[in-house]
């Protein structure tokens, strides 16, 4: 088990651009232990590239991204993701497992143990020896999170985990979230399904073009949002939304 | 019977037959066939891997003379090796001309680039697929080089397969740097095209029929390998 925490992490006027374009937009904020956050905006906003960024993925063209410093634990070792389309080895459900441990030099026993432990929790015990990627969709995007799991992070990026799975797999993976949360990890996930965010978060970011146009409380967020883009998204008044700016704009003008 | 069909008829009595000179010829082929091409994937697929996966100055270029090597004439290579192993070549104290050795050097040399240039395309297109997940588990390149081909394995055992085709099916490079000697590194294609030429038909014919036998079955062992993977979605 780890004995020292990793966060809060640090975002200091982070900004990312590709080819001149800025894609994410001086993002200024920290994430301590506890809460699980939920990052939402409609598509486009930036949400995978904010995680991929915070996960060390990619490296922010301006700004800086930090841990907090402990003694002998390196923040990447200490972080798991789980990607919106799993990604699966060629080789069986445990394996798959096995091969994220051995990353990470755990022992033989401890990773047998822990694979074990995992799958039992993740209702894929039966599975095991299967090649994962004769999985189907639902079970794959499980095991995803089983080998996150396994990995006893510290904080776990969710990145739409359950876009294209039907409304059982969903709750499945909800409840797989939970516990990994209540496991003590924490947990940051970007999504676009309104009532998820309201089931798994403790406090919502919303994003907007690269920009974090707000960051407050759940129930606060879902009842009130103070930005007026936030409560025309929670409101669903989404549309007019990919249109471009001037559209909006207008739209703007003509219901004022 | 004309003489053709005569020829057709003790061709296959010298395969069914196991004829002893036939047997000669076809297991130093194989020999030396297969041993290049396990030097040339032990070679080849390391470097094609690499050079998928990491930037340096100069990879465009490699980039380029793989792909040009590969469909290069066995003629040229068979060159090429003759100058390095002549007498007066780089490694020509070695005395290796006119040797099977030369013939597996001449080979690899034009097998690897193949192996090379396949695993190459292959295993960016699994990166593309993959790099997020790797890196996110604490795989860089170097250290997901041995999944990534071990997950390409169908792919590359078809591209392995490709080498071995093309090595035991040329005749140009192993003619000039083996010699075509009786007994020492006379190989199907090359005692085929002399049997041909004094006009003894059987024997080319039989080892013709050996060779198509051998390129059929390459050839279908690549096919169920790719509907095998296909099969297991992999
Ligand atoms: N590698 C890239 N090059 C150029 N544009 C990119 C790249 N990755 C993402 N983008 C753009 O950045 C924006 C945000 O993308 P993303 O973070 O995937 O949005 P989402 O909120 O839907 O997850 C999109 O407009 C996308 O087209
Ligand atoms: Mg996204």
């Amino acid at each position: 088990m780890v004995s020292t925490s990793i966060l809060p992490l640090q975002l200091d006027n982070v900004s990312f651009e590709v080819r001149g374009v800025r894609l994410i937009k001086d993002m200024s904020l920290s994430f301590p232990a506890g809460p699980r956050t939920a990052i939402i905006g409609p598509n486009g906003a930036g949400k995978s590239l904010f995680l991929r960024l915070c996960h060390g993925l990619l490296k922010p063209t301006s700004g800086v991204i930090s841990w907090a410093t402990t003694e002998d634990l390196n923040p990447s070792d200490a972080q798991a993701m789980v990607f919106q389309r799993p990604v699966m080895l060629r080789r069986s459900v445990a394996a798959n497992i096995d091969y994220a441990l051995k990353l990470r030099r755990i022992e033989r026993s401890e990773r047998i143990h822990r694979i074990d432990q995992v799958l039992g929790r993740a209702g894929l015990h039966r599975l095991k020896s299967q090649p994962a990627r004769t999985l189907s969709f639902g079970e794959q995007q499980k095991l995803a999170l089983a080998r996150a799991w396994a990995l006893k992070p510290q904080i776990l990026f969710l990145d739409e985990p359950t876009a294209s799975l039907d409304p059982a797999a969903t709750h499945a993976v909800e409840e797989i979230i939970d516990a990994i949360h209540a496991e003590g990890a924490h947990i940051i996930l970007t999504t676009h399904d309104l009532g998820q965010a309201r089931r798994l978060s403790d406090e919502v970011i919303f994003l907007h073009r690269g920009r974090m146009l707000e960051r407050t409380p759940s129930p606060e967020f879902f009842t009130q949002p103070r930005n007026d883009l936030a409560q025309a998204f929670v409101r669903g008044e989404l549309l007019w939304w990919n249109l471009g700016k001037d559209n909006r704009k207008n739209k703007l003008k003509q219901s004022n | 019977m004309n003489e053709f069909s005569k020829a057709v008829a003790v061709a296959f009595q010298l395969v069914l037959g196991l004829d002893h000179q036939l047997i000669e010829i076809v297991s130093l082929s194989l020999q030396i066939s297969v041993l290049a091409v396990i030097i040339a994937a032990f070679i080849g697929l390391p470097l094609g891997a690499a050079i998928a996966l990491f930037r340096f100055p100069g990879r465009m270029a490699i980039v380029v003379f793989f792909n040009a090597f590969m469909g290069l004439p066995p003629v040229v290579v068979g060159l090429i090796t003759y100058l390095l192993l002549s007498r007066s070549g780089t490694l020509g104290t070695l005395g290796l001309l006119f040797t099977p050795t030369a013939m597996i050097i001449a080979q690899v040399i034009l097998v690897t680039p193949i192996i090379a240039a396949l695993t190459r395309q292959l295993i960016e297109d699994l990166w593309i697929e993959y790099e997020d997940q790797l890196r996110s588990l604490g795989a860089g390149p170097g250290r997901a080089i041995t999944a990534l081909l071990w997950d390409g394995r169908f792919s590359l055992t078809t591209a392995i397969l490709a080498g071995f085709g093309r090595a035991s099916a040329e005749v140009g490079a192993v003619m000039i740097v083996g010699g075509n000697i009786d007994h020492v590194t006379r190989v199907m294609t090359t005692a085929i095209a002399l049997e041909v030429s004094k006009g003894d038909l059987a024997l080319a014919l039989g080892l013709g029929i050996v060779l198509l036998t051998l390129s059929v079955s390459v050839n279908g062992a690549a096919f169920l390998i790719n509907e095998t993977a296909r099969r297991r979605q992999s």
